[in-house]
């Protein structure tokens, strides 16, 4: 199977400090990929350089068999990387349907269909986001993304700090999507909660992909050195 | 959605209210009151211009006068020519067909916006403000120098231009063409509002980065709406003209600038009606206090000041409550 993302000895620098030394993923066309690693350990900041929000200084993204390493950000997502970012970061001031219809692109995903994954939304449209609950506003920014029509679905802390059965609601949505075809990113803490998801890992630790195989693969070893459980 | 429906309502007043002061003006026997209305009508429609860059994307020109004015030299150029039979440029005759001045007004405002806006919009904050002024107080000068159309003396209309079926010299047709074109760019900028454009411009004012993380064009889209917002604001330059029967470089002026940013603060920034409950108020104060002393500005700045302390959302803000947050 083909890769429609593959990302190689990514390196990335916050002015002088150097934050990522060398990632390497790679996502196939309709599978998951859980992207895991500690905290501070590159995993946001890798999802960041390839939606091209922060410069990349060495190493190369390459996106349906495309360079996109010196895109900027909005060509990026207009190919087809769409971005649920970490804390939500809808925008508090519009309406549910104005942060939907914001990131509208032609093709299947239309506001119908959004209301129909999160009838929630629906329910709120006329509502500014930054007035629904946490778990309104993840489905708001998971809709948001699918609005932009995305063959790459990227997930930072999609359920963090989300009550248990507002989680599973969300899962359940990913999973559902991911059933449809679509290919996934995800990013999480919760090992338990993305592993039926994901069908690859990549583990990160201090801006190095230091794991990478099948999620079946992940031996509590590896799990227990990396990620601290 | 109370406060929807407040807006609502006070949005039907004021355009009815447009639409009965000057009927009441003609019931009278007042014909100075529907021109009075007319100029009120002109100034909001040159705020709703203003309005879809500054309500919607944030973008505070201090240079609208520029496209107000250059709309105000269009129509005067143009009849200008027509009147002496000469050409304006390359062999092209003028005209005194209003609507053939609104087009070239739009086109060329649409242009002049899109070449400032180009330069500009690739800084924000004051900087915006300091370099929109500047492209407009260039333009001042060069009509103040430009002794071809009257330089500082300005040129006259000597026949206000007509459109077929209407008799533009009386002022109640003259007040229709105007409430007219202000029906229409408000119904535009509603729906530019409710469509995609308006909320990713919208969406870019509150973060232009999580604007791009989700496809949208920050720097396009803004242009786009800025070049459209000079169109607008330019076409009610063309009419403002036709009204006055004159143009000079003072439509230009930073002052003319400041007046529309002050339409559109008081009236409520970003609303739909904002910039038609502004215009009426600087107007009403303009012949109120204006007829009472010299300085009526000053009554304007202590409304302003009291408007921008107290009421951010302007007189809608106030009668509708804060629709916006933030």
């Amino acid at each position: 199977m083909s890769a429609l993302l593959e990302v190689e000895g990514l390196e990335v620098f916050y002015g002088a400090s150097q934050a990522l030394f060398g990632v390497d993923l790679q996502v196939r066309e309709g599978t998951a990929v859980a992207l895991m690693g500690r905290n501070g350990m590159g995993k946001t900041t890798t999802i960041h350089a390839v939606c091209r929000m922060l410069p990349i200084r060495r190493g190369a993204v390459r996106f349906r068999a495309r360079d996109i390493t010196a895109l900027p950000s909005f060509r990026a997502a207009r190919l087809g990387i769409g971005l649920v970012p970490e804390g939500r970061r809808c925008f508090p001031n519009l309406t549910v349907t104005e942060n939907l219809i914001a990131a509208a692109r032609p093709g299947l995903w239309t506001l119908a269909r959004v209301h129909d994954l999160f009838p929630r939304l629906q329910e709120r449209a006329g509502q500014h986001a930054a007035t629904l609950s946490g778990g309104e506003q993840q489905m708001l920014a998971i809709g948001r993304a699918l609005m932009t029509n995305p063959r790459l679905l990227i997930l930072d802390e999609a359920t963090e700090g989300l009550a248990p059965v507002i989680r599973r609601e969300i899962w359940a949505a990913v999973g559902r999507l991911k059933a449809e075809g679509l290919s996934i990113l995800l990013v999480d803490k919760t090992l338990s909660e993305i592993l039926p998801l994901a069908d690859d890992c990549v583990v990160l630790e201090r801006g190095r992909t230091v794991w990478t195989g099948p999620a079946a693969g992940l031996t509590d070893e590896v799990a227990g050195r990396y990620l601290g459980l | 959605m109370d406060e929807r429906r407040r807006e609502l309502t006070i949005n039907a007043v004021l355009a009815l209210g447009l639409l009965a002061a000057p009927l009441v003006a003609l019931a009278v026997d007042e014909p100075f009151y529907v021109t009075l209305a007319t100029r009120v009508t002109l100034l909001a429609l040159a705020g709703v211009g203003l309005n879809l860059a500054l309500g919607l994307g944030g973008m505070v020109s201090f240079g609208h006068a520029a496209y107000f004015g250059l709309g105000g030299y269009v129509a005067g150029i143009l009849a200008h020519h027509a009147f002496n039979g000469t050409p304006v440029l390359l062999g092209l005759p003028g005209t005194d067909q209003m609507i053939v001045i609104w087009v070239v007004a739009m086109v060329l405002a649409g242009l002049l916006a899109a070449v400032i806006g180009a330069l500009s919009l690739r800084t924000s904050g004051i900087f915006f403000i300091m370099i929109t002024l500047a492209f407009a107080q260039m333009l001042y000068y060069f009509m103040l120098s430009w002794p071809a159309y009257g330089g500082e003396d300005g040129l006259p209309i000597f026949l206000r231009n007509g459109i077929p079926g209407l008799d533009t010299m009386r002022p109640w047709d003259m007040f229709v063409i105007s409430y007219g074109v202000l029906l229409a760019a408000l119904a535009l900028f509603a729906m530019l509002r409710g469509a995609r454009f308006g909320a990713a411009l919208m969406a870019i004012r509150q973060n232009p980065d999580r604007a791009a993380a989700v496809g949208i064009a920050p720097f396009g889209v803004k242009l786009a709406a800025f070049a459209a917002s000079g169109m607008i604001t330019g076409l009610a330059g063309a009419l403002m003209a036709d009204l006055n029967g004159f143009v000079s470089p003072a439509m230009m002026a930073w002052q003319t600038s400041g007046e529309l940013i002050v339409i559109c603060i008081l009236g409520g920034v970003g609303r739909l009606f904002g910039p038609v409950a502004g215009a009426a108020i600087l107007v009403g104060f303009e012949t109120v206090f204006g007829g009472l002393t010299q300085h009526w500005q000053l009554f304007l700045g202590l409304v302003l000041l009291l408007v921008v302390l107290f009421a951010r959302g302007g007189l809608i803000g106030l009668i509708a409550g804060r629709q916006r947050h933030g």
